[in-house]
This record gives C-alpha cells, structure tokens and sequence, in this order.
C-alpha cells in the first residue's frame, strides 16, 4: 500500500479566518472576499473620476468632501489597504506554488477552452498593482507629479494626462483592470460557492460589462484631455 | 493511412525522457487510437525493441485508465471521449502526432505515457465514503431523493478519475475531480452526515498531494471525457468554507497522506 493512516492532530485554537487562510480554498475565498471590496471600491472611484466632466470646481469640491474627516479618510484608507495586502499576498503565495504543481513542463499544451484574461490574472494584477503605486506617488502623494499641487485636483490629473508618459500608463493600467475584472467578477462567485450552471452564464456576462464600463470609464479621462475636450 | 508519432520515452521515475519519433505506415481508419499503439508495439516487439508503455483497460470509456496527450489535447482532439473512444478517422493520412504524459507533481511517470495516480485514491480514501445503516436491508424507496438532486449526483458520480481534468489545468490542480466525488455524496441524503467533514478533509489531502488550486480558467471541464460541469468545484468551495466558518470538521477524522519516497509509492 502506498498509503498509511494516521490520526490527525485536532487544528490548534487559531481563529476561523486563520484556518481559510491555511488552505487553497480558504485563500481563494478570502481573495474574493477581498476582490469584493476592491471592485467597490475602484467602481466608487470611477464615479468620483467622472465628475471631472463637470467642471474643476466640482471635482475640487468632491475631493475637500473626501478629506473632510482625516479620521474617516485613514480608517477608510486602513481597510482597503488591508485588503489589498490579502488579496495580493494570496494570489502571489497561490501563483508561485502552482508552479511547483508541474515541475516539468509541457511540450505542448492546448489551452483553447478558455480565456486569456483567465490565464493571465497574476501577471494583470501585478501589472495594477505597480500602477497603484505610480498612481499614489502621482496624484495623492504628488512626488511623481512635476507640477503637483495640494487639494488642486483637476490641475493635477491636466498636468499627468498633460504628459504621454501619463497616458500611456494610465490606460495601459485600465485596460489590465479590465481584463483582471473581466475574468475576477463572475470568477468570484465561483471561489465562495455562489455559482451554478444556472447563473454562470449571466455572471460571465455581467464580469464582462463591468470590465468594458470600467476601462472605458476610466480611460476616458486622459482621451479628454488628449482631444482636448478637458484643458486647463 | 499513414502516421508519424513523436511519443514521449521515458524508462523510469528517475529517467529524464525524451521525445522519439516512431512511423505507423498501415493505419487503418477503423483502429481506435489505443490499437492503432498496439499495431506499433507488436512491431517494436518483433524488432527487439521496448514497446510503448501506456495505461488502457476496458478500452470503452468508463474505466479511467487510459489518456495522455494527442498534440497538446488531454486525450486527443474529440471532445467528451477517453483516448480510447478516438478513433483514427478523427486524424488525415501523413499526420504527425505528439504524444505526452499527464504532467503533474502528483503524477509522477511510471514509464512512457504511465503516470501514477494513486494520489486520487488518497483523496478518495480520505473522505469519499459514506456511513451506512446496518442491519436488515431498508425499504428501496424509503428514502426520498429530489429528481434534479439525483440527476446531479449522478452527473457527478461519471467522473472516472482519468486525471485529463489535472493534466488540462495550467495551475494542475484537482478541483474538478475533488468537487466531483464531494458533490455526487454531498448532493444525496446518504451522503450528509460526512458532508462537511468530506469537504474538509478531500481537499485537504488535494492539497497534500501538491495540486495546484482552481483559478475558475475551465480547461478542466472542456476536457473532461465525463462532462463534469464546474460547478462541482463551487459546491466544494461552499462546503469548505462552510465547514471551515462553523467548524464542522473539528472531530479529527483520519487523514490518508502519502508515504514519501521513489515513484510516489507504487500500489
């Protein structure tokens, strides 16, 4: 026999999130748990973005509203960035022991059945997640801002988008986002149990406008001011 | 017709392995693909040489042993079929097919196109049973079963344990197989006792084994011979993390891990 029994130890008093977090499964829900938060998250901040179709002062004004309590502002900015870190560190820690999974690789192998958004996941999401540090750098902190200037929102994002550089990582950033929601919206449902053959085809469908709204919604910012439709 | 195969050999665990092309000339378009083999080995036998190795037994679709792959396609281009359901009409005169083994850490090859899988077993014996009441048979129908539960459950019992669902997996990963076996006894009244401790302990031994985890790509199921759907892998995540949340499984069952050493162990 290849096999032996063996009584397994009851788990040691960790917590409940603590035993998902120590298996494959619980890691994957945890990171749609998370995924949840994110997706909140950068929709809410696509409709905040949008207002600055109506005007700086309206956009400069919805920025002093977020800033209004430093409390609110931090505890806000605490969760989500704790959220990001288990989404992040998950999905990484996830990726590299796949790759031990196959040790020798194929000669060849098909993969024709699905998606390229689907394969590509972990390398979409590191590809966000060092635009969110150019970002953050850019427009919140202002060091990678050249004409950056405190609470002046509309003029920092015209001093980015002003720039290819900005542009160009900004949209090549949205369309990662796309792809990553594109296949991270429905395949969510799947990860915490909530998917069915009956409504898998829908979430499919919904994951794809989500992904279509958000990149277009996003880049049609640095494409306004490139046109010239948004200028100082 | 004729055809050329690039087949992987390999003679042991330990061997490195090496593609080797071998030329069929008389193949005829009736053979199942698995014959079509044998017509190669018997001359490789009759030259002196070491036939190919490859797993086959009722040769019909239900037993699960045979599969490798055909061109890069886990048990060749026909979709829903086992390797030896493909018939060699599916192919033109003159083709050159690649032939390759299952690929996985908890696949290790045997020899040629042979891949242990006692590591399904393992999962298997970890939690793949139900308890039974003992004592004098029960009345047949005592025991009433929604019909679309039944019908699910018994789409879920097709599966054959081929392992195309691990080797069509970029991350290779068992969560069609596992989400299989747990749904078909989870889905059923018998098989509710167990069922969040199944869920737990199955994918667990899943993971022991050094299967990757289930990214939602569905490779697995485009592949798989018995047409399980994916969404058993959603009534595993369900039970799991249920199981996990309200700590169902703490009453330690007994766990089947693998005994470390060459070839995975041979049965």
């Amino acid at each position: 026999m290849a096999t032996e029994a063996r009584p397994e130890q009851p788990p040691a008093r960790a917590s409940r999130l603590g035993l998902l977090w120590e298996s494959a499964i619980g890691k994957k829900a945890l990171m749609a748990a998370t995924g949840v938060v994110l997706f909140l998250y950068v929709f809410f901040h696509m409709l905040g973005n949008l207002q600055i179709f109506m005007g700086p002062g309206q956009l400069d004004r919805y920025a002093r509203l977020l800033h209004a309590s430093p409390q609110l502002l931090w505890t806000v900015r605490a969760f989500l960035l704790c959220a990001l870190a288990i989404h992040v560190v998950a999905g990484v820690q996830l990726d590299l022991s796949a790759r031990e999974a196959r040790p020798v690789r194929y000669q060849e192998l098909r993969s024709t059945h699905s998606s390229t958004a689907s394969r590509t996941m972990i390398w979409s999401g590191l590809l966000i997640l060092a635009f969110v540090v150019y970002h953050l750098l850019d427009l919140t902190v202002g060091v990678a801002n050249p004409g950056f200037r405190e609470g002046e929102v509309y003029h920092n994002v015209l001093v980015t988008f002003g720039r290819g550089v900005g542009v160009l990582a900004y949209v090549v950033a949205m369309v990662a986002l796309g792809f990553h929601l594109w296949h991270g919206v429905w395949s969510l449902f799947q990860s915490l149990g909530l998917s069915s053959r009956r409504v898998t085809p829908g979430l499919q469908r919904f994951a794809a406008a989500v992904a279509v709204i958000l990149t277009l919604g996003f880049s049609s910012i640095p494409m306004a001011v490139l046109i010239g439709i948004l200028r100082p | 017709m004729r055809i050329v195969l690039d087949i992987w050999r390999q003679r042991g665990p330990r061997d490195p392995g090496r593609f080797v092309r071998y030329e069929v000339p008389d193949v005829s378009e009736h053979m199942s693909f698995l014959e079509m083999l044998d017509v190669l080995n018997v001359g490789l036998v009759e030259r002196g040489d070491d036939p190919v190795a490859f797993d086959s037994d009722c040769r019909e679709g239900i037993c699960g042993m045979c599969g490798f792959l055909v061109n890069g396609d886990p048990h060749g281009p026909t979709h829903h079929a086992t390797i030896c359901q493909t018939h060699m009409r599916h192919f033109a005169d003159g083709d050159t097919l690649r032939l390759e083994p299952w690929r996985a850490a908890a696949f290790p090859v045997i020899k040629d196109l042979v891949v242990d899988r006692s590591a399904f077993d393992r999962i298997i014996a970890a939690g793949g049973y139900v308890t039974i009441r003992t004592g004098s048979a029960p009345e047949a129908n005592a025991i009433l079963v929604p019909k679309t539960d039944a019908d699910r459950a018994m789409e879920a019992a097709a599966c054959i344990g081929c392992g195309a669902c691990v080797a069509a997996c970029p991350n290779a990963s068992a969560a069609l197989f596992t989400g299989a076996k747990i749904s078909h006894l989870g889905l059923l009244p018998q098989g509710q006792p167990e069922r969040a401790r199944r869920a737990v302990t199955m994918a667990v031994q899943a993971r022991e084994e050094g299967f990757g985890h289930c990214t939602s790509i569905g490779e697995c199921a485009a592949v798989c011979p018995a047409s399980i759907q994916l969404e058993v892998i959603a009534r595993m995540n369900r039970d799991f993390v249920k199981a996990t949340l309200t700590g169902r499984d703490e009453a330690a069952p007994v766990a089947v891990f693998p005994r470390r050493g060459p070839a995975g162990g041979g049965g």
